[in-house]
């Protein structure tokens, strides 16, 4: 990726406008002088026992308490029944890998990790997660092998969210 | 009661790293070459529909800006946002508009301008189609990976093997060497697929779609305006369209054998063929040539079985038996395909259009030659298109003969 700053900065002082060459076909382009910070706030109120419980090492599903459907991601409102009234339930963690992959070419936002492999597992409660699976070797991954749901740490950020691991570990 | 609806100028611009146009001037291409295709004049159209993802590029009003380029203004627009099933939503507003005679000639436009910014955006953009929270701000999803999890889960479930689908982007390279508007102009061998490397395992760089610039329109009229425009209409005899779950995670494909593809594939070809009155076992021998979302080796095999073309896990002896090239039961993307022929999210379901058109005229074989001209005996069509990972189908059929004969 180009650095965006220095090549318009650079074509501004030498040629007075921000013309650069593209660098294989060596077409002109305007490189908008314009820089936009995109970072999104998204509302917890309604789900914000899910986010309690992480700071607990619990990951909550929700079940309609009319119709007993399951939600994972949890939501507060079931369009089955047009009701809002959920039981917070804690996974007990068990889970079996349905599929995984490996990521190798990462979002813009997630260069600095090392590749990781996603999965989604069934969970014993029967609702299904996708979250990164964190085991030492990608080989030792198995058709619907049994794995556990934890909360971790995210580094360098250190935030709370959750992975899957082996369950033999 | 509805009107029937015909296609009657379609048009395609060169696909590709068009760093030489702005959007309004890439979508002017495909505008251009389809109203010279009709005969008509932009101040002819009564509604332009814009099918544009959007978000890598910078005009926000992509409908107004190419509706004042391609001199369109005063008439209404709108631009239509269905990811990488875009372009065929666009066509069904439109379809809708002319079929319940709001108007009686319209134009849809697929473009998209991927490249006014760099590929990791791009990537990241493409990566937060989901359920943004739960797959991308944690896990980092991308397109391929989400892809990738349906080709594990299905090599898990019937032994499916890398090489094989290598094979599926060795045929649609081939067809692409042909079609003189696609982004890729090199046969590859099963090898070289094999030899690049991984995106998102067990997805290699060959096994996926480039990021495309590209633009494609088509025309749609009611049938007392198709028949003075054109001797030769190109009916849509059915638009089927399902949305699938958010989080890939909800997806029952990954659990159960009789599931292993896009749910919301298979409703939209459902909805389809009852429309146009085919039968659903029967598909394959319906149509003479197929155009199917590509994106992902992965995806063209899922859509073999979503479309009814086999039945579940057999889409892998269709391949093997090249019953997809030109010549076999049913022809699939002998155009290129999204694989090869680029894929520019927002124009790839009209461009879809552009070359069944063009194929059930007989008029495909100027374009590509011969080779890639597929022999028209039943004289229908189908696209079938995908927005994100089967968060949205549309499955559109495309006849010589009217629907309501």
């Amino acid at each position: 990726m180009f650095k965006l700053d220095e090549i318009t900065k650079e074509s501004i002082k030498e040629k007075g406008l921000p013309l650069i060459e593209e660098a294989k076909t060596k077409l002109p382009l305007y490189v908008s002088v314009r820089e936009l910070p995109l970072r999104f706030q998204l509302a917890t109120a309604k789900i914000q026992r899910f986010f309690e419980g992480l700071k607990q090492g619990k990951i909550y599903m929700t079940e309609c308490k009319k119709c007993g459907q399951k939600f994972f991601p949890p939501q507060a409102d079931c369009p089955q029944c047009l009701e809002s009234d959920m039981q917070w339930i804690p996974l007990n963690g068990e889970g079996e890998l349905l599929t995984c992959t490996m990521i190798f070419v990462k979002p813009l936002t997630h260069m600095h990790y090392e590749n990781y492999i996603v999965g989604i597992a069934k969970m014993k409660e029967g609702v299904k997660v996708l979250a990164w699976l964190k085991i030492d070797d990608p080989r030792k991954i198995k058709p619907k092998m049994k794995v556990r749901l934890i909360t971790t740490r995210r580094e360098p950020e250190g935030f709370i969210t959750y992975e899957f691991i082996p369950k033999e570990t | 009661m509805l009107q029937d609806v015909a296609i009657v100028g379609v048009g395609h611009s060169k696909f590709g790293n068009r760093f030489d146009v702005r959007i309004e001037e890439l979508a002017w291409e495909a505008v251009s070459e389809a109203l010279k295709d009709a005969n008509l004049s932009a101040k002819d159209l009564e509604f332009l529909v814009v099918g544009c993802a959007g978000g890598w590029s910078a005009e926000a009003l992509p409908a107004v800006i190419c509706s004042e380029y391609c001199g369109t203004l005063p008439k209404g627009s709108v631009r239509v946002e269905a990811a990488c099933a875009s372009g065929s939503a666009a066509l069904t507003v439109a379809y809708n508009f002319v079929a319940s005679g709001y108007v009686d000639l319209a134009m849809t436009l697929g473009v998209e301008k991927m490249y006014e910014s760099p590929p990791p955006v791009q990537i990241e953009l493409i990566g937060r189609a989901g359920n943004y929270f739960w797959e991308f701000e944690n896990f980092g999803m991308t397109f391929p990976g989400y892809y990738a999890l349906h080709a594990t889960s299905y090599m898990w479930k019937y032994g499916l093997k890398e090489e094989d689908l290598a094979e599926i982007a060795v045929k649609n390279h081939f067809y692409a060497c042909m079609n003189p508007k696609a982004q890729f102009k090199k046969k590859i061998t099963v090898d070289d697929v094999l030899q690049s490397r991984y995106i998102a395992w067990p997805l290699k760089l060959l096994d996926c779609c480039p990021l495309t610039d590209g633009s494609a329109a088509v025309i749609l009229a009611s049938e007392k305006i198709a028949r003075k425009i054109t001797d030769t209409p190109i009916w849509i005899n059915g638009i089927g369209a399902s949305t699938g779950t958010g989080n890939l995670s909800k997806r029952d494909a990954f659990l159960e054998l009789e599931y292993s593809g896009l749910e919301s594939a298979v409703e939209a070809a459902k909805q389809a063929y009852k429309k146009a009155k085919i039968e659903y076992s029967k598909a394959a021998k319906c149509f003479d040539v197929a155009c199917v979302h590509d994106c992902f080796t992965i995806a063209e095999l899922m859509a073999y079985e979503d479309l009814g073309f086999c039945k579940r896990g057999e889409g892998l002896n269709l391949l093997r038996e090249k019953q997809t090239y030109n010549g076999g039961l049913i022809p699939v993307n002998i155009d290129g395909g999204l694989k090869a022929k680029g894929h520019p999210i927002g124009a790839t379901g009209c461009s879809m259009i552009y070359t069944l058109t063009k194929q059930l005229l007989g008029e495909y074989s100027k374009i590509a030659g011969r080779e890639a001209q597929a022999t028209i005996k039943r004289g229908k069509a189908l696209a079938h298109n995908i927005g994100g990972t089967g968060h949205y189908a549309y499955v559109t059929i495309l006849s010589l003969e009217k629907p309501n004969p």
